[in-house]
């Protein structure tokens, strides 16, 4: 149809293109010029801040350098070596984490899940309690509340006192090593608030004709939970496994103020990261650390995607998978 | 409308052990917190590590001898390191992760899924992994005992949770406002000037505080980068200070304690709601779950 046919009165209507309106291909070429450069602050992070020093560690990891010094030996892979056959230490720091994330990360997500589930059940006063639940996963990282932590757990101390009502004997819980990494874990899943948080809100988007057409089918309480809530929830459930694993992997204030920055007593305190923090900062070993680095980023990286893996069988999307 | 309100109601002996339950919650939560401001409040004389919240006698002299700090550098001196690192934190991540977050949530151009997929990788990458090398270039640059590693990170956007916090909220707002800028013939910078940096502003000061809160709190790197007394942050101070005889006089102790965490509480308080929203809506959406009653 040409212009000419068109009657006066729609071409009237029509308003014509706007004079400074730039043609379609120079808006794109406009959008990504404007893209990379709000981008290049990103991108000059990403290069020097965290793509070169991961390269730069594993070079690294197979030297023995001496920061102080400066000498630089290629030792191929004798720290590798080293740490897995001739260093009982590392191995322990392998097991302190392991045990700390196995217990801190369920136990945390547990109690987190049964407090946003009491928490949903409430009308009055729900906000306030979401906030001062919310609250510890702030303070709960910080060396006030390790001390604090510390302290409450020692000799004499607020817990030993409660217990002792209960007849359990006076012990200093943080400082003994068969309980030092205990208290550890029990600072780290007082901090449930923020995967509560999430699990509640999640709780609060669940269609109430759920819930309701499984209770007249029959089910009861505990079947609702798990053939409705479970389900509905597991896309979160899975966001807070995998981030609440990957920081409790890297846990290490705690640890440093409970063993007085050695990962005492008797190493029961040593995690990963402050084993590699004394060899790398503390004893200057930094190809060892490097090492160190790299088994961790490897370790971490296939446990991720393990999670990842058996989702396919825990994990329902709505309307199928993404 | 929620689960349980829709089951059948509880019983009364199930709705009060209900409560008594959140109360026993409540109590393992708050009883800590309290008890740190009742033994900075305790007098020398009274055992520190007791049970009790209430001093027998209230004293404030802890906080005048704690503030005093130890090795003839006062606390005053450890508040004005930690702000001059938090107040470059929140600059930075604000700025940056804002500018970038705009181009991934609302611009076109090559390779942008690409960039976003390495975002969301950063945030699983563990940071422990990056101290070696990233002390190593910052020894080379000379940065070592001054704040710049921490400072300056922030500044090239290296925090990459906010540019994810920031996208997932820029997400939620309605797409045909940029619609009609751009009909209008606006450039990129100009949307960005006048359409979504006014509607960012929860965004904004959700990033800030956190940005502030998480840094304030931070010691690793601080323990690293600034290993010497004068030039400590407060978790690093409080941290020496606790070495060098805190323990043996744990009133001024925890009165460090207290004022180390009441930045983080003050500000906890005057933003929880924004604070505890965007925490729970950032989890939800990045689960991938159906948005709440559509668009806002």
């Amino acid at each position: 149809m040409t212009v000419v046919d068109r009657p006066t009165a729609r071409l009237w209507t029509k308003p014509p293109p706007l004079p400074h309106r730039p043609p379609r291909r120079s808006l794109l070429h406009r959008e990504s010029v404007a893209g990379y450069l709000l981008l290049t602050p990103w991108l000059t992070g990403l290069a020097a801040i965290t793509v070169a020093p991961v390269l730069y560690s594993l070079a690294l990891s197979f030297t023995d350098y001496n920061v102080i010094t400066g000498e630089l030996t290629w030792i191929g892979l004798a720290n590798y070596e080293r740490m897995f056959t001739a260093d009982p230490r590392y191995w322990r720091s392998v097991q302190v984490t392991v045990v700390f994330v196995a217990v801190s990360v369920p136990l945390k997500l547990l109690v987190a899940f049964a407090v946003a589930a009491l928490l949903n059940g409430r009308r009055r006063g729900a906000g306030t309690l979401r906030a001062m639940v919310y609250l510890p996963s702030l303070l709960g990282v910080s060396v006030a509340l390790a001390i604090t932590w510390r302290t409450m757990f020692d000799t004499g101390g607020a817990v030993n006192q409660v217990l002792g009502v209960f007849g359990v004997p006076d012990r200093s819980w943080a400082t003994e090593p068969d309980t030092a990494l205990f208290t550890l874990i029990l600072l780290a899943a007082w901090q449930f608030g923020g995967p509560m948080v999430i699990y509640l809100a999640a709780m609060r988007q669940i269609p109430a004709d759920y819930a309701e057409s499984a209770r007249i089918d029959g089910a009861g309480r505990w079947r609702i939970l798990r053939s409705v809530t479970l389900p509905t929830l597991s896309p979160v459930i899975l966001l807070t496994v995998v981030m609440e694993t990957i920081a409790a992997f890297q846990g290490f204030t705690a640890a440093f103020v409970f063993g007085d920055g050695g990962g005492g007593p008797e190493d029961a305190t040593l995690t990963y990261t402050l084993y590699l923090y004394l060899r790398g900062f503390a004893g200057l070993e930094m190809g060892y650390a490097s090492a160190m680095a790299w088994v961790f980023l490897v370790a971490v990286g296939a446990l991720t995607a393990l999670i990842f893996w058996t989702s396919r069988w825990w994990v329902h999307y709505p309307g199928g998978r993404p | 409308m929620s689960v349980s309100a829709v089951t059948p109601g509880p019983g009364r002996l199930a709705r009060a052990a209900a409560t008594a339950a959140t109360v026993a919650v409540v109590l393992v939560l708050v009883y800590p917190l309290l008890w740190i401001l009742a033994s900075s409040l305790r007098s020398v004389g009274e055992t520190a590590t007791g049970l009790s919240l209430w001093p027998q006698e209230f004293t404030w002299s802890n906080y005048t001898a704690g503030w005093s700090g130890s090795n003839g550098v006062g606390f005053g001196t450890f508040f004005v390191n930690s702000t001059v690192v938090a107040a470059g934190a929140v600059v930075g991540n604000v700025v940056t992760c804002l500018l970038a977050a705009f181009a991934f949530a609302r611009l076109r151009f090559p390779l942008r899924r690409f960039w976003y997929a390495v975002v969301i990788g950063t945030l699983l990458l563990p940071q422990h992994v990056l101290m070696v090398p990233q002390y190593m270039l910052f020894r080379e640059l000379g940065w070592l005992n001054t704040p710049l590693p921490l400072i300056v990170p922030k500044l090239l956007a290296t925090d990459s949770f906010f540019i994810f916090l920031i996208v997932q909220f820029l997400r939620s707002l309605p797409e045909n406002y940029d619609e009609y800028a751009r009909t209008d013939g606006a450039s990129p910078l100009q949307l960005f000037r006048h359409v979504i940096l006014p509607l960012s502003r929860p965004a904004i000061t959700a990033t800030a505080i956190l940005s502030f809160i998480w840094t304030w709190n931070d010691f690793f790197p601080q323990l690293v980068y600034l290993p010497l007394v004068e030039d400590s942050t407060a978790p690093s101070g409080l941290h020496q200070y606790a070495i060098a005889g805190g323990l043996s006089s744990p009133g001024p102790m925890f009165a460090m304690c207290v004022l180390s965490l009441l930045p983080v509480l003050l500000f906890f308080l005057a933003f929880q709601r924004l604070l505890t929203t965007s925490s729970a809506t950032s989890g939800r959406m990045a689960a991938q779950l159906p948005r709440p009653r559509g668009r806002r």
